[in-house]
């Protein structure tokens, strides 16, 4: 078996994985990124909105490249219909681009290269190298040739699946209720508002998931579901719950489907455990996506950012235990922890709720003055309305 | 376990939801280990119905 060294291997160029790749390239560090398909940022599988802010803090400038459309704000639709907008000022933090994900993912690999890292694709790691019971780099499938790849460290960037993680004994699976069963289509030829992305809550998305409609230019949008899994009885239960919505909505039911995507999200707080010894976890492999929105994309990203920097210190020191890799997770739980908490709180809450008390809600929240509005604004409005509802966490609000 | 190709759209729903590590997404193709313990979670959350279990 052909053996390749060097300081760290990274699986999977998702955002993770490319800026993990990014950040320790440009330390110094001699890296190789994975990638199992032919194409990075190919096939979709999201719903390609993000907000702004974040890009600067990961070196991203706003390319109109990888820009499909720009946001002027959310609308949420409550299960009766009553509608809530939001314009930009309001809507702050959660809205601002609808991506071209599959150039976004490109743009993000080129950086990695650029910094020196190497990629290879059509490259699948099939297990982790162990040696005296220490993680020692992975086992990969390259082209249909079997290889062996020897790193100080491994990143699990392999998304949902989280396989890496498993290989080398981390628990990264998930319950029933802490995953959705998504599924999108492209939609053309609809009719519905050109730059606001569009919310729908309410029992046409079972478990507290909902359906969102991403528009990316005029007549053209990513329609989509995520239902949770322990509402998922039969299998197809994402294509059925989407295709009803799409059949009695007369805006999208005229509209033919140019992409079918599938995919799932965590909507949990996190893994509790996210390195061990020469492994780290990065983006979706470590559960690092917002429980209420779904959004992963930056959590990727800066997950990844966190990593490539520790990493470049770990090998100054020559010292990748899992005590050394810590301060990873050290960095994005102080970043991310508590809001992950209190949004996983709060979905775990709005699971169960009823279709007239989420219409209660909206009313209440577009009867409000919310000057912006993000989840912690939303919740403190909630509050007034339904204390119990968020007495369990309160003190995170 | 059964694998509808016809549907499958190779999303991986079904690697990250089995607790037993037993699927794995080759490429194209689904390959399932001895691990299996027919629990049903990737059945259920498959977005599009693409598998069963083989009687
Ligand atoms: C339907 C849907 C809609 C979504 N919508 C949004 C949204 O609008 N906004 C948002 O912010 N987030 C959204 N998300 C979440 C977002 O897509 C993820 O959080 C994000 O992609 C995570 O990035 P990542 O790099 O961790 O993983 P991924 O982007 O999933 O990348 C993982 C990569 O690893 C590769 N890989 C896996 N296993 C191996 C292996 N064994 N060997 C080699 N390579 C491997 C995969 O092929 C993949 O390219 C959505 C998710 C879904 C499913
Ligand atoms: S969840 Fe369904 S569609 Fe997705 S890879 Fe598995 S079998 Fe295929
Ligand atoms: S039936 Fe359960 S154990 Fe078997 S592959 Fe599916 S999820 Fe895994």
């Amino acid at each position: 078996m052909q053996t390749y060294e060097c300081d760290i291997v990274i699986v999977g160029a998702g955002p993770a994985g490319s800026v993990a790749a990014k950040y320790a390239a440009e330390g110094g560090l001699d890296v190789v990124l994975l990638e199992k398909r032919a194409e990075i940022g190919a096939p979709l599988r999201c719903a390609e909105g993000i907000s702004k802010k974040w890009l600067s803090e990961i070196g991203m400038e706003p390319d109109p490249k990888w820009i499909s459309a720009e946001m002027d704000g959310a609308i949420i639709v409550s299960p009766s219909g009553h509608t809530f907008k939001l314009d930009e000022s309001q809507a702050g933090n959660e809205v601002g681009y609808v991506l071209e994900r599959h150039l976004f993912d490109k743009a993000l690999a080129e950086q990695a290269s650029k910094a020196g890292a190497k990629i290879w694709l059509r490259t699948a790691a099939t297990g982790v190298i162990k040696e005296d019971g220490l993680v020692t780099g992975v086992y990969a499938n390259r082209m249909g040739e079997k290889i062996a790849i020897r790193a100080d460290c491994v990143v699990g960037a392999d998304g949902f699946e989280s396989q890496v993680g498993r290989w080398a004994g981390i628990d990264t699976t998930l319950d029933l209720t802490d995953m959705c069963s998504c599924l999108q289509y492209r939609m053309v030829n609809i009719d519905v508002e050109p730059n606001y992305c569009e919310f729908v809550l309410g029992s046409a998305a079972p478990g507290g998931g909902y359906v969102w409609i991403f528009p990316k230019g005029k007549g053209i949008a990513n329609v989509g579901i995520g239902v949770q899994g322990s509402k998922c009885k039969s299998g197809a239960d994402a294509k059925y719950y989407l295709d009803k919505f799409i059949n009695e909505d007369p805006r999208l039911n005229k509209g033919a489907v140019l992409e079918i995507v599938g995919g799932a999200v965590s909507t949990c707080p996190g893994l509790e455990e996210t390195v061990t010894d020469n492994v780290v976890l990065v983006g979706d492999a470590a559960r690092l996506i917002d429980p209420i929105t779904g959004g992963g994309i930056c959590h990727a990203a800066r997950s990844g950012m966190y990593a490539g920097k520790v990493l470049t210190e770990c090998a100054k020191k020559g010292d990748f235990s899992k005590e050394a890799l810590s301060t990873y997770e050290k960095m994005w739980r102080d970043k991310m922890e508590d809001k992950l908490w209190r949004n996983w709180m709060a979905k775990e809450k709005f699971a169960a709720l009823s279709d007239e008390v989420l219409d209660d809600l909206v009313l209440a929240i577009k009867e409000s003055d919310i000057s912006e509005v993000n989840v912690y604004n939303l919740l403190k409005v909630i509050k007034e309305k339904y204390p119990d509802l968020v007495a369990e966490f309160e003190d995170m609000i | 376990m059964k694998v509808v190709y016809e549907k499958c759209l190779h999303c991986g729903c079904c690697v990250g939801s089995c607790k037993q590590n037993a699927i794995y997404l080759n490429d194209y193709i689904l390959e399932f280990n001895d691990a299996c313990n027919r629990c049903r979670r990737c059945i259920k959350i498959c977005p599009v119905g693409a598998l069963s279990l083989e009687e």
